[in-house]
Formats: structure tokens, C-alpha cells, sequence
């Protein structure tokens, strides 16, 4: 590190190593995460007071906004319903280190294929359109996670700017649609997908739409795939090395287009249930960004489902929570994007300080 | 004909904010650094450039405020990806959700600071971001459309462009430079001082995205504030990026292509009735395309630096 040079010049004794660490104990990674929200929340306390409002009074109001009611629980668990099936779904692509940044096409996707059935066949019984609106998510979802994973497989193509790419060519792709070939005829003017009829809606359980029931099957079905089937394992070693996963037997190629249709399978779920469950209807604004969100997330989580299912509970809270700071303190909407930043960015840098530690040692020492 | 010149005088135009965005991504990836934030360092950079110009009425004021505010941001990102060595794909994204947040709170809060309702820069800056008249040059027909019509920003960034395109290809730092991206270990090793030049680099790159927000909210908004005044064009740069195959002076004309794909709808007759989220698709895909064919071809030269991506820890060399 040049820092340790130039260090090292000034001081000419000491100087500043960077060690990989082994493994911290679970304590001490916690108290370190700890340190780094409460730092964040301080970094973010600041922001608050410079722009004129009461710190204290602003995260009070977030969490009482997220967790005050039946109704405002039912918002946030609203919110994190996606975030949570699809932060699933990226982290088996990110456990082979696919970098799958193509969340929000897979979501569109999914929300896409499974709004056709909606939309063109809103007359079959409801126990026949909802599977087969959930089955067509899986397809259109994994489909798109597939397409990327192929060319991976077969020429090494960058996955992460062909997934970006794909998230974009997905959006324009329902902007087309919308505008023309599935235009509700009955719309006059502004042109927009047909409302679902109530055959193709997620029935409520519990106050919330039925995706919650889905999100959590999928969170134990993850953590098993993960933890406890050959699939998961060759994941993990796809990951470690595709040379070790080659020298081993496994079918390197195989594997990582599996894996690729599961994880966009994954997240076009929550996109079926986005249009179904909550929308009623597609739209180009289905993802609400929810595809970069869920990498942070999954990322945060250290890829542990249920590490993933707290995380997006965390965030699901923050961002219910500012809609309500933003009314009650006439703070804008952005306002949240820049606390969720300054958090994020502490929480990141102090990832650093889980796997390394800082030493200062003499110059010429031991070495 | 003179509707094909203002078309392609007016894809220049267009081509210029991703020019921008792509050249300060490609310097970033040559140290081996893919920064998925150029979204954020161009919202950052348009508010700072805004703001310095609406309270200072100087242009050149607010191009280097616009300037250092990228920079700064993604200083932030080399923190945390550099000397923390921290996940790029997370921190670039972070970055994006930040600055583009950070942006339009700005433009919120001045609003409200100001008590107006809508901001605008004072008329001694957007004067001098109209585009140039050169007496003489500019009356040609055709020629003076095409070379001499143009507002600053888009002969600044072709400068830009050439500038580094030379930084990059013939000086030793630039060899350094390229070194690092594609073996940061080897480059180490023959005393090239990675952390230093990462950091310059990423910095650099951040400035440059900062001045391509600029454009959009002085050019593309006639310097009116709105909100996400970038609009996704911070995205489209990174796709350039891959057509350009991280070459600045490709990136000129690739900018120029990507712009000339934004301007079609404008000029396409809509009776031929291609709609225009196909138009807006093109970009993406065509992207996609040189993406695979340059990995079908699995050509070393024209590819991402091999490093990308993938952060340097000298102990583990």
C-alpha cells in the first residue's frame, strides 16, 4: 500500500501492514457490525442536524412510521417481500461469483411473462391462473438469467455488464408493450397495461397479499439448497475455483447454467408476485429498484439467507420508515437515498475490518 | 439533407454526457477498477456544477466544482474498494443510490433554502453554454453545422478524449497505468506504485462523470434543476464503455453512435411507426451484441482489463 510508504518515509520506523485475518469469532464480527451502524447513524445524525431537523426525532419517527400499526407493519412487509425472494436469488449466482447485477431485468421478466396470463387470460378460474402466472415468473426470470449464463458457460462473456445490459433491454421491452401490443384498449389516452381481474390476484392472508408465505418457503428452500444438497455444494466450489470444480468431475458449464436459471428464476417470483400480489398490473416501475437493492442486501448478508431475511427486514424499515419522515418533517423522498447511502458505505468500509487487521510494526522487523 | 446534417450535428450533441461518463469509466477499469457509480458521480457532479453556477454565476466556477464533486465522489469509492477492499459491485452501486439521492435532495433542499419554486441558472452561464458562433467558420454550410456549431462541452470532451486517449497509449504512465489493470501483482513487483495511480485514476475518472452530469442539467435541461436530471444516462455510458472496447477515441464515435440511437425517434417519420422504446432499446442491445462477439472472438486486445473487478491485496500476491 503506497499509504504504508509514504507512512514509512515520514516516520521512517513504523509502518502500517495490512494482515488477512483468520476467522473472527461470531462475537467480535457482530460488535464490529454494531460499531459501523452506530457510526453510520451518527454520520447520518450529522447530515440530519445540517439540514435543520432533529436527529432523534427523525429516526424515531422512521421506526415508529415502519412499526407503528397493523396497516404501516403490513407496508413494510409489503416492501420487503421482493426484496427478500430476490437478495435469494442473487446470492446463489454471487455464491459462484456470477455476478447476476441483472435483478431488475429477471424481476421486469418474470412480472412480464407472468402479466400475460394476467392480462390475456384473467377468465380462467383462479386456481388455475395463479400457478401458472407463478410458473411463467420462474420462466421468464430464469430465462433471462439464462441467456447471460450461456454465453458465460460457453465464451466467458462478462456477466456482469451483459446482466446490467439485459436489465435495460427488459424495461424497454414493457415501455413497448405497454405503449402497443398490450395497451388496455379500454384506456382512452395515457396508454397502460389492463388491471388483473380478481382471478389473477394473490389472495390475502393475514392482511398481506400471499407473497409473504411464498418468501419464506423460498427462504427455507434456499438455506437447504445451500447447506444441505450436492447442488448447493457445487455452487460453493464453482465458486472456491472452476478448476478445482473441473479437476473434481463436475460439469463446470452445466452447473453455472443451472444456477443462473434458479437465481433468475428466483427473481422473477417476486416479480410475479410484485404484479399480482401488489400491483395488480405490470408496469415499467414493478422493480422500484428492488434488483440493485437486493445485491447490497445479499451482499451485507454475507450471502446467508437468514442473515438476508434481517437485512431486508432492516431495509424494508428504513425505506417504509422515510416515506413517513418525508411527510411528517417535509423532508424529500431522496432524503432516505442519501441515509441509506452514508449507512451502507460505513457498513461496507467495515467489512474490511472483519477480514483484515491493521498492524503496525517496526521497519526491518519481523517480516 | 439538411435535416441528415442537423440529425447528426444534433447526435453529437446527444453523444456528449455519455462521451463524458465512458471516458471517466475507462480510465477507471484501466487500473482495474469497475465502478458501477458513474450514475451517482454524474448526478453529484450536475449538482455541484448547478449549485456553484446558480450562487456564482460563473461558468468555469462551476464546471471545476462539478469536476472536483465527482472526484471527491469517487474518492469515496476508491476508499472503500482501494484501501478497504471492498466488494466494487456493491460499493459502485451504493455510490449510484447516494448520488443520485444525494442530487436531488440538494435540489430539494435548495429549493426550499431559496423559496422559489423552480431553479434556473442566471443568464450570464447559460449565454455561454449556447453553442458557439465562430464568425466566418460557423456560416459555412454543411461544414460550419457539422465542426463549428457546437456548445463547450462537446469540444471538451473530444479534447478530453484525446487527451487521454495519449495519456493511456503513448506516455510511460499510461503504460504503468495499464499494467496495473491487467496485473496489478507484476506491475507491483516492477515498482509501479499501484494504490498511488488506482487512486489518481479513479479520481480523474470521477471528475470526468462529474462533468458530464453538468451537461445534463446545463445542455440537456437548459439549466433548469429537475430531478434525476440524468436519467440513466450514467448507465448507458457504462454500456459505451464495452462498445468503445475501452478505447477513448473509440468512445468518441461511440458516443456519437449511442447518440445518434438517442436522436432517431426525433427524425425517424413516425409514419414507418417504429416505436420509441425500440429506439431506446437499441443502445442496450447493440452493446450486447459487441459484448459477446468481442468475447466470442476472445480477443485479448479490445477486452476488459483483465483485473477488473477484482480488488489488489499485496499480501497475497
Amino acid at each position: 500500500m503506497s499509504s504504508t510508504e509514504t507512512n514509512a518515509k515520514k516516520q521512517n520506523r513504523f509502518t502500517l501492514r495490512t494482515v488477512k485475518r483468520a476467522q473472527l469469532p461470531k462475537n467480535k464480527v457482530a460488535m464490529l457490525r454494531l460499531a459501523a451502524l452506530l457510526m453510520a447513524l451518527l454520520a447520518g445524525a450529522v447530515f440530519i442536524m445540517i439540514i435543520g431537523s432533529n436527529p432523534f426525532a427523525v429516526y424515531k419517527t422512521m421506526v415508529e412510521g415502519a412499526l407503528r400499526s397493523k396497516l404501516a407493519i403490513y407496508g413494510t412487509i409489503k416492501i420487503m417481500i421482493p426484496l427478500l425472494i430476490t437478495s435469494l436469488g442473487i446470492t446463489l449466482a454471487f455464491k459462484m461469483k456470477f455476478w447476476n447485477v441483472g435483478g431488475e431485468g429477471q424481476i421486469i421478466m418474470g412480472a412480464l411473462f407472468a402479466s400475460y396470463f394476467g392480462i390475456f387470460h384473467g377468465d380462467w378460474p383462479h386456481a388455475v391462473l395463479i400457478p401458472v402466472m407463478f410458473l411463467a415468473g420462474m420462466l421468464g426470470g430464469g430465462l433471462t438469467g439464462l441467456l447471460p449464463a450461456y454465453f458465460k458457460a460457453k465464451y466467458n462473456t462478462n456477466e456482469t455488464l451483459f446482466t446490467l445490459m439485459l436489465n435495460y433491454i427488459a424495461l424497454n421491452l414493457v415501455i413497448f408493450l405497454r405503449e402497443g401490443p398490450w395497451a388496455d384498449p379500454t384506456s382512452p389516452g395515457y396508454k397502460k397495461f389492463a388491471l388483473f381481474t380478481e382471478n389473477g390476484r394473490l389472495d390475502k392472508v393475514f392482511g398481506v397479499h400471499a407473497g409473504w408465505i411464498i418468501a419464506l418457503v423460498l427462504l427455507i428452500l434456499t438455506f437447504i439448497y445451500l447447506k444441505y444438497t450436492k447442488h448447493g455444494y457445487e455452487i460453493d466450489v464453482v465458486g472456491e475455483s472452476t478448476a478445482t470444480a473441473g479437476y473434481a468431475g463436475m460439469n463446470v458449464k452445466k452447473i453455472i447454467l443451472r444456477t443462473m436459471f434458479i437465481s433468475g428464476a428466483i427473481c422473477g417470483i417476486a416479480g410475479m408476485i410484485e404484479v399480482s400480489g401488489n400491483a395488480g398490473t405490470m408496469s415499467e416501475g414493478v422493480t422500484r429498484g428492488v434488483g440493485f437493492t437486493a445485491i447490497i442486501v445479499a451482499w451485507l448478508a454475507g450471502l446467508k439467507p437468514w442473515s438476508i431475511f434481517i437485512i431486508s427486514a432492516l431495509f424494508s424499515i428504513m425505506e417504509k420508515g422515510s416515506s413517513v419522515v418525508e411527510s411528517t418533517f417535509g423532508l424529500s423522498a431522496a432524503c432516505a437515498d442519501v441515509l441509506q447511502g452514508i449507512i451502507l458505505f460505513f457498513v461496507i468500509g467495515c467489512e474490511f475490518f472483519i477480514r483484515f487487521k491493521v498492524t503496525i510494526s517496526k521497519k526491518g522487523g519481523t517480516n | 439533407m439538411s435535416m441528415f446534417i442537423s440529425f447528426l450535428a444534433a447526435a453529437i450533441t446527444a453523444g456528449t454526457p455519455i462521451l463524458f461518463g465512458t471516458l471517466g469509466e475507462i480510465i477507471t477499469e484501466k487500473v482495474g477498477h469497475l465502478n458501477l457509480g458513474v450514475e451517482g458521480m454524474m448526478a453529484i457532479g450536475a449538482c455541484a456544477g448547478f449549485m456553484v453556477g446558480y450562487s456564482t454565476d460563473s461558468f468555469f466556477l462551476a464546471l471545476i466544482a462539478a469536476f472536483a464533486a465527482g472526484m471527491l465522489a469517487a474518492l469515496l469509492y476508491g476508499l472503500l474498494t482501494i484501501t478497504l477492499m471492498a466488494n466494487q459491485n456493491v460499493t459502485g452501486l451504493t455510490l449510484t443510490i447516494f448520488g443520485v439521492g444525494f442530487a436531488n435532495f440538494c435540489g430539494f433542499y435548495a429549493r426550499k433554502a431559496y423559496g422559489v419554486e423552480s431553479l434556473k441558472l442566471p443568464e450570464n452561464i447559460t449565454s455561454q453554454m449556447r453553442n458557439i458562433n465562430i464568425p466566418g467558420l460557423s456560416d459555412i454550410p454543411v461544414i460550419g453545422q457539422l465542426f463549428f456549431s457546437y456548445n463547450p462541452f462537446v469540444y471538451l470532451g473530444i479534447i478530453t478524449a484525446i487527451l487521454l486517449s495519449i495519456y493511456l497509449n503513448k506516455t510511460k504512465t499510461g503504460l504503468n497505468i495499464r499494467a496495473i489493470g491487467e496485473n496489478p501483482a507484476s506491475a507491483d513487483a516492477a515498482g509501479i506504485k499501484v494504490t498511488k495511480w488506482k487512486y489518481i485514476n479513479v479520481g480523474l475518472g470521477g471528475g470526468i462523470c462529474g462533468i458530464g452530469g453538468a451537461f445534463t442539467i446545463m445542455i440537456i435541461n437548459k439549466g433548469v434543476w429537475i430531478s434525476d436530471c440524468v436519467g440513466g444516462l450514467g448507465w448507458i455510458a457504462v454500456a459505451l464503455v464495452i462498445f468503445a472496447s475501452w478505447s477513448p477515441t473509440k468512445a468518441i464515435f461511440g458516443s456519437f453512435v449511442f447518440g445518434a440511437l438517442r436522436q432517431l425517434k426525433y427524425y425517424v417519420p413516425s409514419s414507418i411507426g417504429i416505436p420509441g422504446a425500440l429506439y431506446d432499446m437499441l443502445p442496450y442491445v447493440i452493446t450486447t451484441i459487441v459484448l459477446v462477439a468481442a468475447s466470442v472472438r476472445s480477443s485479448k486486445k479490445n477486452s476488459q482489463p483483465a483485473s477488473c473487478g477484482i480488488n489488489y491485496f499485496r499480501e497475497e500476491r
